[in-house]
């Protein structure tokens, strides 16, 4: 188990990571979500034992980070967010060297290098040289390296960036199989990702917790009202429809935009989630003569809670 | 401990990989193999003389007329060439990140110093090894005394090994290589010289400069004798830059 206690960092009066508090059950897979800046490298960092913090603390499997070092650093893997490597190196004998280095026993040295390299898929590049791999399998390298001493946790900074898709698709499946006997922590500003890969999200805002939750729990919890898309053709008296949506108990326009070569517009309705406007909305729009091409709702989706957390927490 | 040897074995390979080491030995080689002609062509114009002469000249041996200068050109040499082998040690990794990386291994920052501390000082021996070479033709050809000889690579060894340290010193405090290696050079370059104002200053004040100077302390061992307090010297100063690295990485993580 992985308790962050009121961790900080300033970096002179820059307030980087701000008094930031959560735990993390073992064998979790937690994403850590922010925009850019929001602290999310500088917390990993610190859980890496790579920078001490300001003040707070926080202990990995009973061990503080300052304290036991030592303890921690064999007890988990670690991609740093620009994965630097030596690319002077070829895979196999850089990865013997980072197991080497983490204290992986003479013995069973062989065995946990190749059983690496087989899960990575780095078979066919095992012998070149790191520098003249692609972008993709230089990732894989990294991950590679992270996981070779067979760590309790790992914490992944970004291990997708700069991937083309198909090698997202991979490297996410692997940090999905790579979770199921491990913890994992994984940060990230793309949603979808950490919804599809991770149990639990940390959503972090200039340096300061916004939410924590499972991904479904945060659309639930965020639902506090549901969209409704009306499209209407031609051109639009938009007095007119305000009206009649104002008319709708707790409905209000949130926004108009002209969309596709047709000239129809595209009219964003919200509402209160316990009533479904849809059919009181699309009677009354008939009824005033307002042509009437499609209407439907539309679920609330992680970009948006997370856009919507991120904004309320400016404005607060 | 295996941990440090890991690194040693990585930044050996790194040396003898990549061509750094190479060129680095052949250059020194070529240079200190010039200097090992001339002196020696001198001190055989010089032998020739006394004989036509008939006197025999006073301290005309080949540890005097040969060895000495030679181990003092090769010391101005690797003052030059050191700086070149250790200005990457540290700041590499600084600048490419990999210091990140190893910072978060379970290995102690005395152990990745005194690993590449040692592969420096492996390449240094490997360097001044192939010049065993010379006083080797002289060992064929003559018989001159061995102990000098002995002493003095023991002594070189001593002295590139403070110079070595210095150079780690000053690669962990940057990540610029280029400032890495001049500040070695000059700093190296103070403790070879310091000794040279030494007649300028009054006389109490003039001992503690020779003191500091790495050529005062080299001489006895060129001489074949070693002294205590010249030991001592070269080991404090090593020692003393390897601990100041250390305590460098640990500051360079506060810091950042």
């Amino acid at each position: 188990m992985i308790s962050v206690r009121e961790l900080s960092k300033y970096y002179g009066v820059t307030v980087a990571v701000d008094s930031l508090s959560f735990t993390v059950e073992r064998g979790e897979v937690l994403g850590f979500l922010g925009p850019n800046g929001a602290g999310k490298t500088t917390t990993m960092k610190m859980l890496t034992c790579y920078l001490p913090p300001s003040s707070g603390t926080a202990e990995i499997f009973g061990f503080d980070i300052l304290r036991d070092s030592m303890e921690v650093r064999k007890r988990i893997g670690y991609l740093p967010e620009k994965n630097p490597l030596y690319t002077d190196m070829d895979v196999s004998s850089f990865l013997e060297l980072a197991a080497r280095l983490k204290g992986v026993g003479k013995d069973s040295l062989t065995g946990s290098v190749d059983g690496v390299i087989e899960r990575c898929g780095l078979g066919d590049v095992a012998r070149r040289k790191i520098g003249n791999l692609s972008k993709g399998f230089q990732q894989r390298v990294g991950i590679a390296q992270a996981i070779v001493n067979d760590p309790e946790l790992l914490i992944l900074d970004e291990p997708t960036i700069g991937l083309d898709p198909r090698q997202i698709i991979d490297i996410r499946a692997l940090i999905k199989d790579l979770g199921k006997d491990r913890t994992v922590i994984l940060s990230s500003h793309i949603l979808p990702e950490v919804s599809q890969v991770c149990d639990r999200i940390i959503i972090i805002n200039n340096g300061h917790l916004v939410a924590v939750d499972s991904p479904e729990n945060l659309r639930d919890r965020l639902k506090r009202s549901s969209m409704t898309r009306v499209r209407i053709a031609g051109s639009l008296d938009l007095p007119a429809v305000e009206k009649i949506i104002s008319s709708i108990g707790g409905a209000r326009l949130l926004r108009s935009d002209e969309r596709g070569g047709d000239g129809s517009t595209l009219l964003t309705v919200e509402s209160s989630t316990d009533s479904d406007i849809r059919r009181t909305l699309a009677r009354d729009l008939v009824e005033a003569d307002i042509p009437l091409l499609e209407i439907y709702s539309e679920e609330l989706s992680l970009e948006d809670i997370f856009i919507r957390l991120v904004t309320e927490e400016g404005d607060a | 401990m295996s941990r440090a040897f890991a690194i040693y074995g990585r930044e050996l390979r790194y040396f003898f990989q990549s061509v750094t080491a190479y060129i680095v030995i052949a250059i020194f080689l070529g240079i200190s193999g010039y200097f090992f002609f001339s002196i020696f062509r001198y001190y055989n114009l010089l032998s020739l003389q006394s004989m036509q002469s008939g006197f025999s000249q006073g301290g005309l041996n080949l540890i005097d007329g040969v060895m000495r200068p030679l181990l003092g050109n090769i010391s101005i040499i690797i003052l030059l060439l050191l700086p070149l082998l250790t200005m990457r040690l540290m700041a590499e990794e600084k600048k490419q990140g990999t210091f990140e990386l190893l910072s978060t291994f379970p290995v102690s920052d005395i152990a990745a110093v005194s690993g590449k501390f040692l592969a420096a000082l492996t390449v240094y021996a490997v360097m001044i090894g192939c010049t065993l070479l010379y006083p080797g033709m002289l060992f064929y050809y003559a018989e001159p005394e061995i102990i000098p000889v002995v002493t003095g690579y023991v002594g070189l060894l001593l002295m590139g090994a403070a110079f070595i340290s210095m150079g780690t010193f000053f690669s962990s405090l940057t990540d610029n290589q280029i400032i890495a290696g001049v500040a070695t050079f000059g700093a190296s370059l103070f403790f070879l010289l310091i000794g040279w104002a030494a007649p300028f200053v009054g006389p109490g004040f003039a001992s503690v400069l020779a003191q500091i100077s790495i050529l005062y302390h080299f001489e006895s061992f060129s001489k074949g004798v070693i002294e205590t307090s010249d030991l001592t010297y070269y080991i404090f100063l090593t020692v003393f830059f390897l601990f100041l690295t250390v305590r460098s990485l640990e500051s360079t993580r506060w810091k950042s």
